[in-house]
């Protein structure tokens, strides 16, 4: 199933997750942080993840297993942004 | 503050007792002479303290993270070394029981408690710039194991450990945050020593850089990625068992303090003590960290409740217990300068009651054991997410 925010999530890690490998070369499912993502840059990519969606993560979910992935991310998102 | 039961109890009781009559009678010269504390560990294992914080159904003791955080208090007050050296055996033991997920790790716990091992930690690695979420080193295959070759720039008490838990890079194309844990006994284990030891603190953690060269079997790498590990039991378990340890060693160094203004006014009865005027400003001071050790543990046991442990799980939780380390390593040497400047140079004295040397020494590493610096850069960027602190 096509993730709803794909694009844009992508966008956000290309900018900001400093990975040492393509955005695209990644599947949904892969797993940033055995991809490289350092702690220090997933924490970049929350704020910008904040900004381009306008969300805000709450503390419960701002955890290491909500921003594994791109499909974990898209879930996060989707779910703040249908409560908003 | 929770209330400890049977089994707590007694075993902190116990603690206290090797502490005041095997660590604290030794200290000095474990200090003196940089040597491991060879008679508080035995009298440690004698008392079957290396597999307290495992469950009775592996053969352990089945205390909790209270007891344990007691526990390195009691010894901290006593002597630093033997205090820090049971509080890192205990973080390794506290990640094997916290993260168990195979049977090879079940296992070795039963030897754990069986023949009472002590287990040394190899997190740091030259190159890293003190980030002990990155690993450099890989875990490769070779013959019908796995071996690793890792830099260390230092390791406690490491050549007289039983067993190493290492951090390691997963793979050879693995990333380096992509880290494994490997458990490797000593008979695996080849430590070229790289350096010395002779330092002005905690000197009877005999910590050395060592190449570490090692040869083991798949089921000795844990399960558990290293970054699961360092936000449910890394980080808080070491900041807690670490700042009860410095609280000890603050508390000692404020308890000389004490008994040096007691006895000025008991040379003059009725007559004025200004050092103790001096020494109730000092109080304040550890009284903070009393408080913060205190609240963090109670913190942890609350968030700790829940066996899926999602409190924990998250980096507001990672800030809390980051702040414990940040106060309490600045906080412990505070006190102790305070009470060098209350009793004056009956405390600078190495060989008198009032010496609080050994302790200043001892509380200056709290800052650089994981540098102060670093968990500040880590804090500042999870400053900016966080919705509350």
């Amino acid at each position: 199933m096509a993730l709803e925010y794909d694009g844009e999530i992508r966008g956000v890690l290309r900018d900001h997750a400093r990975l040492p490998v393509d955005v695209d070369s990644l599947d949904g499912g892969a797993d940033l942080f055995a991809a490289g993502m350092s702690s220090h840059a997933s924490v970049s990519v929350m704020l910008a993840l904040e900004d381009t969606f306008d969300v805000e993560f709450p503390d419960a979910m701002l955890k290491r297993s909500v921003f594994e992935s791109i499909s974990a991310i898209d879930a996060a998102v989707s779910e703040l942004r249908a409560a908003a | 503050m929770s209330v400890a039961v049977g089994a707590d109890r007694t075993f902190v009781d116990q603690i206290r007792r090797i502490a005041d009559e095997v660590a604290g009678v030794h200290a000095d010269g474990v200090d003196h002479d940089a040597r491991f504390p060879q008679e508080a560990v035995d009298a440690l294992r004698e008392a079957r303290a290396l597999s307290a914080f495992i469950p009775a159904e592996l053969g352990g003791g089945g205390v909790s993270t209270w007891a344990l955080a007691r526990a390195c208090y009691e010894l901290g007050r006593r002597c630093s070394s033997t205090a820090m050296i049971f509080a890192m055996h205990q973080i390794q033991v506290a990640t094997i029981v916290r993260h168990l997920d195979a049977p090879w790790f079940e296992a070795y716990l039963r030897r754990v408690a069986a023949e009472q091992r002590l287990i040394a930690s190899i997190t740091s690695e030259i190159g890293t710039g003190g980030d002990m979420g990155r690993s450099i080193a890989p875990v490769t295959p070779d013959g019908d194991g796995f071996a690793l070759e890792k830099q260390a720039p230092t390791v406690s008490y490491g050549a007289h450990a039983d067993d190493l838990f290492t951090t390691a890079r997963r793979s050879p194309q693995s990333e380096q945050v992509d880290q494994a844990l490997v458990l490797h006994h000593a008979d695996q284990t080849e430590l070229e020593p790289t350096g010395t030891w002779d330092t002005i603190g905690m000197r009877g953690t005999c910590s050395p850089g060592f190449t570490v060269r090692t040869h083991f079997a798949f089921e000795q790498i844990l399960t558990a990625p290293f970054a699961t590990v360092m936000n449910e039991t890394h980080v808080p378990v070491s900041h807690i068992l670490w700042s009860h340890v410095w609280l000890g060693i603050a508390t000692e160094a404020f308890e000389r303090g004490r008994a040096f203004v007691r006895a000025a006014a008991r040379r003059n009865p009725g007559a004025p003590v200004p050092a103790a005027h001096s020494l109730s400003r000092v109080m304040s001071e550890l009284t903070m960290m009393r408080a913060e050790v205190d609240s963090a543990l109670a913190d942890f046991l609350a968030f700790d409740h829940d066996p899926e442990r999602p409190d924990l799980a998250t980096l507001t939780s990672v800030l809390r217990f980051n702040n414990l380390k940040l106060a309490a390593s600045e906080q412990a040497p505070r006190v102790c300068m305070g009470v060098l400047e209350v009793i004056g140079i009956a405390a600078y004295k190495n060989d008198s009651p009032y010496g609080v040397g050994r302790h200043l020494r001892d509380a200056l590493s709290a800052r650089l054991m994981v540098a102060n610096e670093r968990i500040h850069s880590v804090d500042a960027g999870l400053l900016m997410i966080a919705k509350e602190v």
